[in-house]
């Protein structure tokens, strides 16, 4: 008799959330290599580089002794990775204050941000890719199918940084019903939201029309309309667990770009997050806070990954578990 | 040919267990079993396409080719019939002439006309996209031939075609084969020797007719007891 | 690519396309002039006849400088495609040659970087190699990279594993031949869509790099420097900022579109079954009709299932099924018997239509149904079964809490009594263990107990029908005995009429009562089961048993075999189906012969069956 079943749970997923945590810390330690070499990778001096030419030597030297650029590279390496672990990403070039208290200070508004907008784009991309998989299953309604899938991949197309621009120029200059730059209050949230939460809102709604479909399409929900199970219920509770489940697959990834996208929006607002201090470092030259901030960049896509991966395991323990 | 002492492990799973079989010179050894049995890790064995241990004795193991279960996907899309069967005469050199001859006697012998080498696999039915596969095989001249679950992709009124060319083949040319299918039925009406595979072992093995008329095994005998029978109530 | 994209947006993205190409190669020879004329008199000047986008702060013409800039912008992002792409491709063809150590390094190393966004990776490139567009283009090169690597990867190693590489292995050909011959050519045509896309990526990349002031430096300018140059003024003379905005917007838009489309008629999904209930249409029925039989749970007449383009799968299916009673439905792929299953279920896909001249269960005619009632009487009296147990249960759902469904559905069951019914159920079809099976999920279960499974949830309700479509095809022959006899038993003791299709006409011949079997749409003849053997009388079904080895087919023999192929669903002419494959086959075959008794409960249509 075939009637074996595999090992239940137990063992697999503690296995399952170990193999996530060590390729999480394997990919931290990259990380903290790959923003150290930036600043060796960099031809020539990085401090003449940055101070300019007519700087005097002795300053260039000076700079060089404090950021420890005569030591040996290996030992350079041990002392970087020693004081980033103790919350010591040394000091801005230009303003001199420490980088650990520019993250500290800014972190949180970039975090909000971003926070915000995933929920908003989750929360309209899901039920409108779903309606549109519901709506175009089998071919059906061709007209909804032409115009959702234009209507997205426009809208996927277009940068942040113009919606940005655009929003700005007709809700804040236009109308002025919302503060064109700065956070000041939830108001001045409206904008930067909608700015990086469209082009997301529209690519996961995509993806989520696309599972949708092939959601229908499957035996199960075959044999749940043989059952003749009320739509709502046929939806809710046969197809929207599988479809998130591929669905946060992707967005995963879409909400890092997201983080990345908010570069750009918090330049055009004046927000003061970490975005807008990334820009100004690397124009400036200003190497402690580009590598500081890019460190904490690179932490917040590695976090967000290892997350998503471990929900995922939970939504759906078929597929985490085979993944070798 | 002989396989000898072959074993399959992937990771602590052993998939095939010591497996000894030999296929004499000209005849068709059916190999049986249910799924997760072993013996398609042992099809891919025998021809290399896995990592395994023990040996192959007695013949040339770089002169065995495999037919696959899929006709659709063993033969590359992008490809006429005429290049995919050419592809086993590579090792011969031939002019083009002299391959473009060979590839019609190739169809010929499968029953195919030579018009199909300009073909591409979508234009062809399923059997015969099965016939290909088996032509290009044979361009190879091989000293043993593995076929592995060929008709059960394939509807009932074509796979009768496809198993009286297995038969033919081996009448016409000697070709030695190692058959294997789910179905006992399909492996009895085409095979000399049967070889019955459970779990990774060969639990039963012995000319056709007494393994199919007295099987020793139980497990044979529960096989042979499943299956479904016209006419029996 | 083989056929350009004919739908609005596709058409959309090809002019859009087709305008930057003509833009990049026509505009510095035309307005290149005007877009370097310094004119001190007129800077920062807003919107005006002269300049209907304004001036900058030297005073030149910012609508000319918008028409120069697409030439840089575009060849930019080309350069940075090609880079990325190149580096990609490399970098997903490596492991493939590579040592195995090797390459798993360089796999893991493309998945961490996929996860990174492209931004983050081309702001790391621009502080290496410094402000400027090489730095830039590099940077996106760089963001594209990884992109590319995975998908190589992916197309590789599913062309790799395919059944026709490992033939060539077999045959000796050689590892580079196999790339050149085999991969390249079936994984050119999705990296070449691919390639769209990512230059629609790269210049909305490269434009923002410039717009951070990352990329492109002054005296040179792309459309992302102007609106950089732009940014500062957008709250007094917004217009400055809408010609490079727009610009910017429609190169991305485009590219987008057209790679959408690309993409979309490349890989136009094949329609799959789904739902949709197309009502039974009362169709016209025949005056001769026979009336209705009383003792059938299922009668049908006249079933035809069209899809549009004159596809008719099933044509004028006429079958009734008496309580207690298994009929088997056999036939080829191809030859209507799944979508007979699915039109009766009431679950035929969009697009296709189903008329029935009669259409009753359990001596209730659903085409005069009303919808809530036909809903209750389906989902309580219709139990299905479909082949692959691997996914006829939803796999995020416990076994149990699909099965409760029904009750709580259907019959207003309370949560504690549904499931204390599954549990019940779950060990009617002998599953062990019931109460832990019901708390697991689908994948903890083999596929003979799945397809238990199944059978209980039709259990659940009170079923006068049961539809199994080929529900031991998956299974080892040990697993089809134990599930077939449970369907047997399960009908004895419902006394449920049950339609068993199938294309084994072995298991047809064990299980059933009566046989029914189909051919290009159509019945073509209607036995009891006893008879099948010896008794059949159309050549198509003799030929299929004699192509059927069994357990004493003379092995001196050769097999029956059929010559041909069936038609397919749009190929149907007016004769006799089979007339083309037949060997009794005489000219009155062009004309259909009816299906009629053949002796005592047997039916058959053929003009030579006698």
């Amino acid at each position: 008799m075939a009637e074996s079943s595999r090992p239940p749970g137990g063992r697999t997923r503690g296995a399952f959330v170990l193999r996530h945590l060590v390729r999480f810390v394997i990919s931290l330690a990259a990380l903290l290599v790959a923003s150290f070499a930036m600043i060796h990778l960099i031809p020539g001096d990085p401090v003449r580089a940055s101070l300019g030419p007519a700087a005097p030597v002795e300053l260039v030297a000076a700079r060089r002794e404090a950021l420890g650029l005569d030591q040996p590279i290996l030992s350079q390496l041990l002392s970087y990775v020693r004081n980033v672990l103790s919350g010591d990403f040394g000091t801005s070039f230009l303003s001199g204050e420490r980088v650990g208290d520019v993250i500290a200070t800014r972190l949180p508004n970039t975090l909000g941000l971003a926070l915000l907008a995933t929920v908003v784009a989750l929360l309209v991309a899901v039920p409108l890719g779903m309606w549109a998989g519901v709506r175009t299953e089998n071919g059906r309604g061709r007209g909804t199918e032409a115009a959702f899938t234009s209507a997205t991949g426009t809208a996927v197309a277009v940068p942040e940084f113009l919606y940005s621009i655009a929003l700005v120029a007709v809700f804040a200059i236009g109308l002025g019903w919302f503060p064109p730059a700065g956070r000041s209050g939830p108001v001045s949230y409206v904008l930067p939201i909608l700015a990086l939460a469209i082009a997301p809102t529209a690519m996961i709604a995509r993806i989520a029309r696309v599972e949708t479909l092939r959601e229908l399409s499957t035996d199960y929900v075959r044999l749940a309309r043989a059952k003749r199970l009320p739509a709502a219920r046929l939806y809710v509770r046969h197809v929207l667990p599988n479809m998130l489940t591929a669905t946060l697959t992707v967005g995963g990834l879409l909400l890092t770009g997201l983080i990345a996208g908010s570069v750009l929006v918090e330049y055009v607002f004046a927000w003061p997050g970490l975005g807008q201090r990334i820009v100004e470092s690397i124009t400036q030259k200003d190497y402690p806070v580009a590598q500081g901030v890019i460190l904490v960049y690179g932490t917040i896509v590695l976090v967000v990954n290892l997350l998503v991966d471990l929900l995922l395991g939970v939504l759906d323990p078929t597929s985490a578990l085979k993944e070798t | 040919m002989i396989i000898k002492n072959l074993t399959v492990r992937f990771g602590t799973f052993t998939a095939v267990d010591d497996v000894t079989l030999e296929i004499p010179a000209g005849a068709i050894v059916g190999l049986v079993g249910e799924s997760g049995s072993g013996k398609s890790t042992l099809a891919r064995a025998v021809t290399g396409l896995v990592p395994y241990t023990g040996g192959i004795v007695g013949g040339d193991p770089r002169r065995i080719q495999m037919v696959f279960q899929d006709p659709y996907a063993s033969l590359d899309p992008r490809m006429t019939v005429g290049t995919s069967v050419a592809e086993g005469l590579q090792g011969l050199r031939l002019p083009r002439a002299a391959r473009q001859a060979e590839v019609e006697r190739l169809l010929s012998l499968v029953s195919l006309p030579a018009s199909l080498a300009g073909r591409y696999p979508r234009e062809l039915s399923g059997g015969q996209r099965q016939r290909v596969a088996i032509a290009r095989a044979l361009g190879a001249r091989p000293e043993l031939l593995v076929a592995d679950e060929i008709t059960s992709a394939l509807d009932v009124s074509v796979q009768g075609a496809v198993l009286n060319l297995v038969r033919s083949l081996r009448e016409e040319l000697g070709l030695s084969m190692l058959f294997i299918s789910h179905n006992l039925a399909v492996v009895r009406y085409v095979s000399d020797v049967v070889a019955v595979m459970h779990q990774g072992r060969l639990v039963e093995i012995g000319p056709t007719e007494e393994v199919v008329g007295s099987p020793t095994d139980d497990y044979t005998r529960s096989l042979l007891e499943a299956i479904p029978r016209l006419g029996r109530t | 690519m083989r056929r350009l994209p004919r739908t609005p947006a596709g058409i959309a993205g090809i002019v859009l396309v087709t305008l930057m190409v003509i833009l990049a190669i026509i505009g510095p020879p035309i307005w290149g002039a005007g877009a370097e004329r310094i004119d001190s008199t007129v800077i920062l000047q807003g919107a005006s006849a002269a300049h209907p986008l304004g001036t900058d702060n030297l005073g030149r013409d910012i609508l000319a400088r918008v028409l120069v800039a697409g030439r840089l912008s575009l060849t930019l992002a080309l350069l940075a495609t090609l880079i990325g792409a190149a580096a990609g491709v490399v970098l997903g063809a490596l492991p493939s040659v590579l040592p195995r150590r090797a390459a798993r390094l360089v796999t893991g190393t493309v998945n961490a970087l996929v996860a990174f966004p492209g931004l983050l990776l081309a702001m790391f490139t621009a502080v290496v190699t410094g402000l400027g567009a090489r730095g830039a283009v590099l940077g996106i090169g760089v963001a594209i990279a990884p992109g590319f690597a995975r998908l190589t990867q992916t197309l590789a190693a599913s062309v790799a594993g395919a059944d026709y590489v490992s033939a060539a292995r077999m045959l000796g050909v050689s590892r580079r031949r196999i790339m050149t011959s085999h991969v390249l050519p079936n994984i050119a045509e999705p990296l070449i869509l691919n390639l769209t896309q990512a230059l629609g990526g790269a210049l909305l990349g490269l434009a923002g790099m410039s717009f951070l002031g990352l990329g492109v430096q002054p005296p040179s300018f792309d459309w992302g420097r102007l609106l950089f140059d732009g940014l500062g003024r957008i709250y007094v003379t917004p217009a400055v900022a809408l010609g490079p905005a727009v610009a910017v917007a429609f190169a991305g838009i485009g590219f987008n579109l057209l790679g959408d489309a690309l993409a979309h008629a490349a890989s136009r999904p094949a329609v799959t079954a789904g739902k949709d209930v197309p009502r039974a249409v009362p169709g016209s029925v025949e005056p001769g009709l026979d009336e209705p039989e009383p003792d059938a749970v299922l009668e049908v007449r006249d079933l035809t299932v069209t899809f549009p383009g004159g596809v008719t799968p099933v044509r004028g299916l006429s079958l009734s099924i008496a309580p207690g009673e298994i009929v088997g439905l056999v036939g080829e792929s191809g030859s209507g018997k799944s979508l007979t299953a699915l039109a009766i279920g009431g679950l035929v896909p969009h697009p296709g239509r189903v008329n029935a001249g009669r259409l009753r269960l359990c001596g209730t005619d659903l085409g005069e149904l009303p919808e809530q009632e036909r809903r209750r009487l389906l989902g309580t009296s219709l139990a299905m079964v479909f082949q692959d147990p691997m996914s006829s249960l939803n796999p995020a759902l416990k076994v149990g809490g699909q099965l409760a469904e029904v009750a709580t559905v259907h019959q207003g069951a309370s949560r504690t009594e549904a499931r204390t019914r599954a549990v019940d159920r779950l060990e009617h079809v002998h599953i062990p263990e019931p109460d832990r099976r019901a708390r697991q999920h689908p994948h903890e279960l083999s596929g003979g107990m799945r397809q238990r499974a199944v059978i209980a949830m039709g259990l659940m309700g009170t079923p006068r029908l049961i539809i199994a479509d080929e529900p031991t095809t998956a299974l080892d022959v040990t697993v089809q005995r134990q599930i077939l006899r449970l369907l047997r038993e399960v009908t004895d003791e419902t006394g449920a009429a049950t339609l068993f299709i199938s294309h084994d006409i072995a298991v047809v011949g064990e299980l059933c009562h009566r046989v029914v079997v189909m051919y290009a749409g159509r019945v073509v003849e209607e036995l009891p089961v006893g008879e099948l053997a010896s008794g059949a009388a159309h050549p198509y079904t003799r030929a299929l048993i004699a192509s059927l080895p069994d357990m004493d087919t003379d092995r001196s023999l050769p097999l029956a075999s059929i010559p041909g192929r069936q038609p397919s669903p749009a190929e149907v002419g007016g004769g006799c189906a089979f007339a083309d494959r037949c060997e009794l086959a005489t000219d009155r075959c062009a004309e259909r012969p009816p299906l009629i008794p053949y002796g005592k409960a047997h039916l058959v249509a053929c003009w030579e069956a006698s």
